[in-house]
C-alpha cells in the first residue's frame, strides 16, 4: 500500500481521476471546484494523463461535452459547484436517460441569492431528482476513494448511470490532508477499462435521444428509476471489493457510537467529523447519543436507514439547505417520509444550520440534541427550526 | 493556405452524386419541406462515415419518433441549445480513444445540426465556444427564419417585415421589426477555415460545399436556406422555386469564405426585385410599397458590400444545372 502524503483535497480528487485514466475532461471555472480542474489541466499538460481537456464556455456546455464524449465511448469527468450545477440542471436529467456514465465531483456551495461562494448543500439538494447516483465524502481519503468507486459503478453494464461525488466546498476541498494516493497500476486492479454497451460508431449506427411519445415516455422514465434503485446492489458490492483490495470500507449509511443510543444526530458530508467530536463530548456526560450519516443519498438507502434507526427514540436531523415553503429541510422531510408507517418510529426533529458557509460548531450539535430531547419529552416540537440565526 | 483536401476535391456533377442516404425517406416532415431537402443533400454529400449531433427542432422531431428512426448513421439528440457542445464532446472523445488505440484510427465527420433558433439565438454561445476551440466538425444551420417547430415564432434570423406569431403586423407593427442577424459573418469572425451558404435550389453547389466542409480540418460552418411552406404561408410545391428566387433577388446570396477569403459563387448580374420573392409568401403579404422599397435598398447595399469583400476572388459563372432547368 502506498504512503500517505499531505495534499490539498482538490488535488487529490484530480489525482484520482488521473489514476482512473479518464479520457475526456470538460470543465468551466467556478469556485470552490476550480482547483480540481486546474490540476487536471496541469496533469494533461505535463503528459501525466492522456486525456482531452475541453475548456468549455459554460457549465451547460461542460455537461453537453461530457454527454457527447461518453456517448462516443470515452471515460468522462467534470467538476462543478453551485450556480454551475444549477446551469447544468436541464442536462442532468438527460445524461441518465442516455445512459452516459459520467463522473462529476460537486464541491458543494450555496446557491445565489444572495450570492455566496461558501459551503452548504443547497446546490446538490436542488438536484435530488435528476436520476444520478449521489455519494458524499467526509474527508480527503474518501474523496479519492469515492471517485475511483464512482467510475467502477457508473460503467458497470448493470448500471450505466452518471454519478456525482459530493465534497464540501472549502471546508473539505481546500484543506490539506494526509491521503493514500493509489497509482494507475493499483487502481487498475479494481477499475477495468470502460467497455461501452452502446456507442456512437459509424460502423454500427444507433439513434440516441429520440422523441418519447406518450406511449413510451412513462416506460423510459420507469427504466431509469428501476436501474437507479437496482444500482444499490452494485454500489455496495463495489465498496465490499474496494475494502478487500485497499482495506477501507464504505457503507450506504455510516454510523458512529450508535450502540445503546436513544438519540441520533443525522448529518452528511465533512461536518460529520465535527459531529463526532460533539457526540464524544456528550457521551462523556452520559447523554445516550450517536451519529448516523448518509454516504449514499441517491438511490435513497431505505432498508439500511430503517435498520439503523430501529429502537432509536429521537432523530435530530441537520439540513444544510432550505426547501422554501416545505415542512423542513430536504433531508429531514425525506427521513420523515422514510419512517412513515413503520411501527414505533423515532420522533424526528429538523434543524437547518450552516448555510452559506456559517460555521458549524460542536456547541450547535449539542444544542440540536438538547432541543430534540426536550421536544421528545414534551411529545411535541416544531417541524424544523433554524439554528444560529442572528437576531440583529 | 487552402487545405489540400479542399483544393484536391473536384466537385460533384449531377452524374456523380453519392448514392448513400444517411437520412432515409419515411420521415414525418411537412409536405414541401425545404429544410429536410437541404439537410438530405448536405448529408448525402458528406457520406455515411459520419456521426450527427442534433439540436431539438423540426428535424429532430420528424426523424426520430421512437420506435422509428430515419437515421442510417449514428445520431444523438440531447437538448436545444447545445448541438455544437455535444459534437465537441464526440470529437474530443473519439480523439482521445484513437490516440489511446481503443478505436480504429480513422477520421469521421462529426456533424452538428440546428435550426436558426438553435443557432443564432439559444445555441449561439455553445456554437461560438466550439468554433473558438477549433474542434474538427461541421456545423449545419438550417435557416427557416423562425421557430417553426413551436408554431412560427420570430427568431433573430427572421427577416425584417416578416409576419410570425410573435411579430404580428398590426396598427403599431410592421411585423418583424429587426434586420436578420448575419450568422455567417459571426462564424467568419471566429476565423475558422470554412464558412458557406447554400440553397436547395442549387443542389450541386450545396453538396459541394457540404463535402468541402467535411474535408476541411477544423470547424466548418454551413448556413443553409431552408424554406418552410407551413410557416411562410407558401404553396408546398414552391419550396425550390422560392429558394431560387431568394438567390436571384440577392436576398440569400451564395458564397463561401475559405480561410477568411470571401468567394461569391453566383454573381447575379440582373437581380430580380425583392417584390417577386415577397408576393409568393403570406408572411410578407401585409408589406406596403414603402417598406418593400426600404428592404430593396438594404438588400442592394448588403449585396454590394458582399461583392466588395469578394472583389479579389474569382467570381464563378452561374452553375450549369440551373441553366438547364
Amino acid at each position: 500500500m502506498p504512503e500517505r502524503v499531505g495534499i490539498e483535497v482538490s488535488l487529490a480528487a484530480s489525482e484520482a481521476v488521473c489514476a482512473a485514466d479518464a479520457d475526456v475532461i470538460a470543465a468551466y471555472p467556478i469556485t470552490p471546484q476550480t482547483h480540481i480542474v486546474e490540476h487536471l489541466s496541469e496533469l494533461v499538460a505535463d503528459g501525466k494523463l492522456d486525456a482531452e481537456f475541453v475548456p468549455v464556455e459554460s457549465e451547460h456546455s461542460a455537461m453537453s461535452v461530457c454527454i457527447g464524449s461518453s456517448a462516443a465511448g470515452a471515460r468522462t469527468f467534470t467538476a462543478t459547484s453551485s450556480q454551475g450545477l444549477a446551469l447544468m440542471h436541464e442536462l442532468l436529467f438527460i445524461a441518465p436517460a442516455l445512459r452516459t456514465p459520467i463522473v462529476m465531483t460537486v464541491a458543494n456551495r450555496a446557491l445565489s441569492g444572495p450570492i455566496s461562494i461558501w459551503n452548504d448543500h443547497s446546490d446538490i439538494m436542488a438536484e435530488r431528482d435528476v436520476g444520478w447516483i449521489q455519494t458524499f465524502a467526509e474527508n480527503g481519503q474518501e474523496v479519492f476513494d469515492l471517485i475511483i468507486h464512482a467510475f467502477r459503478v457508473a460503467e458497470d453494464p448493470e448500471v450505466l448511470l452518471p454519478i456525482m461525488v459530493n465534497l464540501d466546498g472549502f471546508t473539505l476541498s481546500h484543506v490539506i490532508e494526509p491521503i493514500e494516493m493509489l497509482s494507475l497500476e493499483e487502481v487498475a486492479r479494481y477499475l477495468k477499462p470502460y467497455k461501452p454497451q452502446m456507442v456512437l460508431d459509424p460502423r454500427h449506427p444507433i439513434t440516441m435521444g429520440p422523441v418519447g411519445v406518450p406511449e413510451v415516455y412513462t416506460e423510459a422514465r420507469q427504466q431509469i428509476e428501476s436501474v437507479l434503485c437496482k444500482s444499490k446492489k452494485v454500489i455496495t458490492k463495489a465498496w465490499t471489493e474496494f475494502a478487500k483490495i485497499y482495506g477501507r470500507r464504505y457503507k450506504p449509511i455510516e454510523t458512529y457510537r450508535t450502540r445503546g443510543a436513544e438519540v441520533l444526530l443525522m448529518t452528511m458530508g465533512s461536518v460529520s467529523e465535527t459531529a463526532m467530536t460533539a457526540v464524544d463530548a456528550m457521551r462523556e456526560k452520559g447523554i445516550p447519543v450517536g451519529l448516523m450519516r448518509f454516504r449514499l443519498w441517491r438511490p435513497f438507502p431505505l432498508e439500511e436507514f430503517r435498520r439503523a434507526v430501529k429502537g432509536v427514540k429521537v432523530l435530530a436531523v441537520m439540513d444544510r439547505a432550505i426547501s422554501y415553503g416545505a415542512q423542513g429541510g430536504p433531508v429531514c422531510t425525506e427521513v420523515r417520509s422514510a419512517l412513515f408507517g413503520e411501527s414505533d418510529p423515532p420522533q424526528v426533529f429538523g434543524f437547518v444550520a450552516g448555510l452559506g458557509g456559517r460555521d458549524i460548531t460542536t456547541d450547535m450539535f449539542k444544542e440540536m440534541v438538547a432541543k430534540a430531547m426536550g421536544y421528545a419529552k414534551k411529545g411535541k416540537g416544531p417541524l424544523y427550526e433554524m439554528i444560529g440565526v442572528r437576531e440583529r | 493556405m487552402m487545405d489540400a483536401a479542399l483544393s484536391n476535391f473536384k466537385g460533384y456533377t449531377p452524374k456523380s452524386l453519392p448514392r448513400v442516404e444517411p437520412l432515409a425517406q419515411g420521415h414525418r416532415a411537412c409536405q414541401g419541406c425545404g429544410e429536410i431537402l437541404a439537410l438530405r443533400m448536405a448529408l448525402k454529400a458528406i457520406g455515411d462515415n459520419m456521426i450527427v449531433a442534433s439540436a431539438t427542432g423540426c428535424m429532430e422531431i420528424v426523424t426520430s419518433s421512437y420506435p422509428q428512426s430515419a437515421w442510417n448513421v449514428p445520431w444523438i439528440h440531447v437538448a436545444f441549445e447545445n448541438a455544437a457542445a455535444v459534437a465537441s464532446g464526440i470529437e474530443a472523445g473519439r480523439k482521445a480513444l484513437m490516440r489511446k488505440g481503443r478505436i480504429p484510427n480513422k477520421r469521421t465527420t462529426i456533424v452538428a445540426m440546428a435550426g436558426d433558433g438553435g443557432t443564432a439565438d439559444i445555441g449561439l454561445q455553445a456554437l461560438s465556444g466550439a468554433l473558438e476551440r477549433g474542434h474538427d466538425f461541421v456545423y449545419i444551420c438550417l435557416d427557416n427564419e423562425a421557430y417553426m417547430n413551436t408554431g412560427v415564432q420570430r427568431s433573430s434570423s427572421t427577416p425584417y417585415g416578416a409576419m410570425t406569431t410573435t411579430s404580428p403586423p398590426g396598427q403599431l407593427s410592421i411585423g418583424q421589426s429587426t434586420w436578420k442577424k448575419n450568422m455567417p459573418a459571426i462564424a467568419v469572425a471566429h476565423e475558422i477555415p470554412y464558412v458557406a451558404t447554400g440553397s436547395p435550389a442549387y443542389y450541386t453547389d450545396l453538396m459541394n460545399k457540404a463535402k468541402k466542409a467535411a474535408l476541411v480540418k477544423g470547424p466548418a460552418y454551413l448556413h443553409l436556406y431552408s424554406p418552410c411552406p407551413t410557416g411562410w404561408r407558401l404553396a408546398p410545391e414552391l419550396a425550390v422555386e422560392i429558394s431560387r428566387l431568394a438567390v436571384q433577388t440577392n436576398i440569400f446570396p451564395l458564397y463561401e469564405v475559405v480561410d477568411g477569403q470571401y468567394i461569391l459563387n453566383k454573381k447575379i448580374r440582373k437581380p430580380k426585385p425583392v417584390e417577386e420573392y415577397f408576393k409568393l409568401q403570406g408572411r410578407f403579404r401585409h408589406l406596403d410599397k414603402k417598406t418593400v422599397q426600404q428592404i430593396q435598398e438594404r438588400v442592394n447595399r448588403q449585396y454590394e458590400a458582399l461583392v466588395r469583400k469578394a472583389a479579389s476572388a474569382e467570381i464563378e459563372e452561374e452553375p450549369t444545372e440551373e441553366a438547364a432547368t
